[in-house]
């Protein structure tokens, strides 16, 4: 498990992260979401070694970390880049002998991984001869080149078409399913709510959701239930402990308290017409992202 | 949770980060195997090769291109005087009218005829201006004594100063331009961020001196064993014999200088995100090298400059050659030039080192050397 304890940093006069900490599971697919300019870059920098915090402590295992857990993690920096005019082959062994590999066992591992990507085209192509769609394989080859024990990917689907995603997402679950914690950041929440087991968000450098997205869902103020009767549900308006998200003729979207309150809704409502559907609501996650931040 | 990153990593050995020195190892393989693998480099190697090699090896035959026999009409007395000299063909005339009508009608360049007015008792006759050699072999001389026959010629001096602040001038520029370049092109390219997660700044940087250090000795050691098989072929002992002392002075300035000068063509480099920029930056550091070398040129024969210029770092190099040729130097003062050219090729490089860690990951506007320096 790799832990952020307090991390802050300031660029000049502005202080970017303040007093962070999150853990990132084994195992696990951890999701960092954030607002643009949250500090979601700057973090993933930190981790890596990149950029120094000012203050905090970083831990793998209960241990500090070192340059050899860096070393590591496979990395892929929110800036895409490689060597435009390099081979394909030759850049991954490049990456590779920094983490220690033979150009035996870089260039054996590096051949394997682009038949695994489904590279189009020559292993000794240049980057730049390649189609981009193909040069974001490369990029997620050049991650993964030094068998990492734990990735670290920095917005990883975007500029990716729904293929390439698809075959992204299947290289990480599998990656996390071997044991390795995973932390990925993303903007498109559907695809986060989609993949995580625990999602991290920050707003202005600061934490404000961590857990499961179960957890977050029961931390949020309100549960919410919805209600579909074949009348009108105006009369749910009255009831005591109870306030109307959404009304919309016999569909109504309501939070409770608790389980009793919305239950006497659904009493209510049996007494006077016949329910044809209720039950709790799922909150999106744009949406709970939406309400932590801006709360 | 139990999985362990240290432990797995330990445990199969793979993900060892690799050691400062294998690391530069690793960068300086690429960067010369890049510049190896580049066309352009390649032929303008070749070229500078070739072209300095031949130069220097039909140096030997260029006075015999440029010179030419001169047809002389000489009467009797007139061939006497001339009697063994080079470069004149004599014509026998009977007498000084014949001699005249030939130099009128332009069969001849001259003519050689006795003469009772002349103290050397020959008169030349011409037609607009007679041939110097001719002038010269015939005319009397005063008697010349040689006080110092060994001391240097200013021409020579000059040349020398000239030659060896080309050669540093052209390495600083040329491969300075190139260290620059491979800076930006991994910042443009975005693969530093990949690469300092790798490994660390300082090791980018004294991988891309160090390689292109040995690129620029490798091409320049070529291009003098050019130049010297092509001056034996020449017979040209002017650039064996007597600049011997002055060029064993050179090379170490010269290889040191270099170092710091790449290493400030990087650090501008690392300021910039973008190729276009680089001149706004690297135009001070060429400034450096430009005038120092302007001095050298321009102040070759004034002395208390020349001391000068060979204590300051950019200019030793050409300055201190010039003063051992000239022999106006003591023989501690080129060891005390290049102790003040190590320690600040020495600062040089941890400055560099500071600019590159701090401004490397920059993108957007470019930064000033003063930002570079402040920035935390």
């Amino acid at each position: 498990m790799i832990t952020l304890e307090n991390i802050n940093r300031s660029f000049g006069a502005k202080q970017v992260l303040h007093d962070l900490s999150f853990d990132i599971g084994d195992g696990r697919m951890t999701g960092f979401v954030g607002s643009n300019g949250s500090g979601k870059t700057t973090t993933m920098r930190i981790l890596l070694g990149v950029l120094a915090a000012d203050s905090g402590r970083i831990t793998v295992d209960g241990a500090a970390i070192t340059p050899r857990h860096r070393s590591a993690i496979g990395y892929m920096p929110e800036e895409r880049g490689l060597y435009p005019k390099m081979p394909i082959i030759d850049q991954l062994v490049y990456l590779a002998r920094f983490h220690g590999l033979s150009r035996q066992t870089a260039k054996k591992r590096g051949l394997e991984l682009l038949e695994q990507l489904d590279l189009k085209g020559e292993p000794t192509d240049t980057l730049e001869s390649v189609s981009l769609g193909n040069q974001q394989k490369v990029q997620i080859a050049a991650a993964l080149i030094h068998d990492p024990q734990a990735l670290v990917l920095d917005e990883p689907f975007s500029g990716l078409d729904p293929a390439a995603v698809e075959r992204t997402l299947g290289v990480l679950t599998s990656f996390a399913a071997s044991g390795a914690p995973v932390l990925f950041s993303s903007h498109q929440l559907d695809l986060v709510e989609r993949l995580v087991d625990d999602l991290v968000i920050i707003n202005d450098g600061r934490l404000v959701a961590a857990g499961t997205t179960e957890e977050l869902r029961r931390q949020r103020s309100l549960p919410e239930w919805t209600l579909q009767t074949d009348a009108d549900l105006g009369w749910v308006r009255g009831m005591p402990d109870i306030s109307v998200v959404e009304l919309d003729g016999s569909w109504a979207r309501f939070s409770a308290p608790d389980s009793d309150a919305a239950e006497a809704v659904l009493r209510q409502a049996l007494s006077v017409s016949s329910v044809t559907s209720f039950g709790p609501h799922e909150v999106a996650l744009n949406r709970l992202f939406q309400e932590v931040t801006q709360s | 949770m139990s999985t362990s990153v240290t432990n797995t990593a330990a445990a199969d050995g793979a993900t060892n980060r690799a050691g400062f020195t294998t690391a530069i190892g690793l960068v300086i393989e690429r960067e010369i195997m890049v510049r190896l693998k580049s066309k352009a480099f390649m032929i303008s190697t070749i070229l500078s090769i070739v072209i300095f090699g031949v130069l220097v090896g039909v140096s030997g035959a260029l006075p015999s291109l440029f010179s030419s026999t001169d047809k002389v009409a000489v009467t009797s007395a007139g061939a006497k005087a001339i009697e063994g000299l080079d470069d004149i063909e004599p014509v026998a005339v009977d007498d000084v009218g014949e001699a005249k009508s030939l130099v009128t009608s332009e069969k001849v360049e001259a003519a050689v005829v006795e003469s009772t007015d002349s103290p050397t008792g020959v008169a030349v006759l011409s037609l607009r201006s007679a041939p110097e050699s001719l002038i010269g072999s015939l005319s009397l001389t005063p008697e010349v004594e040689l006080l110092d026959p060994d001391a240097p010629d200013p021409t020579l001096t000059y040349l020398i100063g000239l030659g060896l602040g080309l050669v540093f001038f052209m390495a600083a520029m040329t491969f300075g331009n190139t260290i620059a370049s491979s800076v930006v092109e991994e910042k443009q390219s975005r693969i530093v961020e990949i690469l300092l997660a790798s490994t660390s700044a300082r090791v980018l940087m004294f991988g891309k001196v160090m390689a292109c250090t040995i690129l620029a000795f490798a091409q320049i050691g070529l291009t003098a064993v050019a130049v010297l098989a092509g001056a034996a072929v020449s017979g040209n002992d002017f650039v064996l014999g007597s600049v011997a002392e002055p060029i064993a002075w050179f090379v170490p300035l010269f290889v040191i200088g270099f170092i710091m000068v790449a290493a400030l063509y990087a650090a501008a480099a690392s300021m910039v995100s973008r190729v276009e920029d680089l001149p706004s930056t690297s135009t001070p550091i060429m400034m450096l090298i430009v005038l120092p070398y302007m001095g050298v040129i321009l102040f070759s024969s004034n002395e208390t400059v020349m001391a000068v210029l060979s204590y300051i770092p950019f200019s030793a190099a050409v300055a201190v050659p010039m003063r051992v040729f000239l022999g106006t130097i003591e023989w501690w003062e080129p060891l005390l030039s290049l102790l003040i050219l190590a320690v600040t090729t020495l600062l040089a490089l941890l400055l560099a080192t500071r600019i590159f860690e701090r401004s490397i990951l920059q993108s957007g506007p470019k930064l000033s050397w003063g930002q570079a320096l402040k920035r935390s």
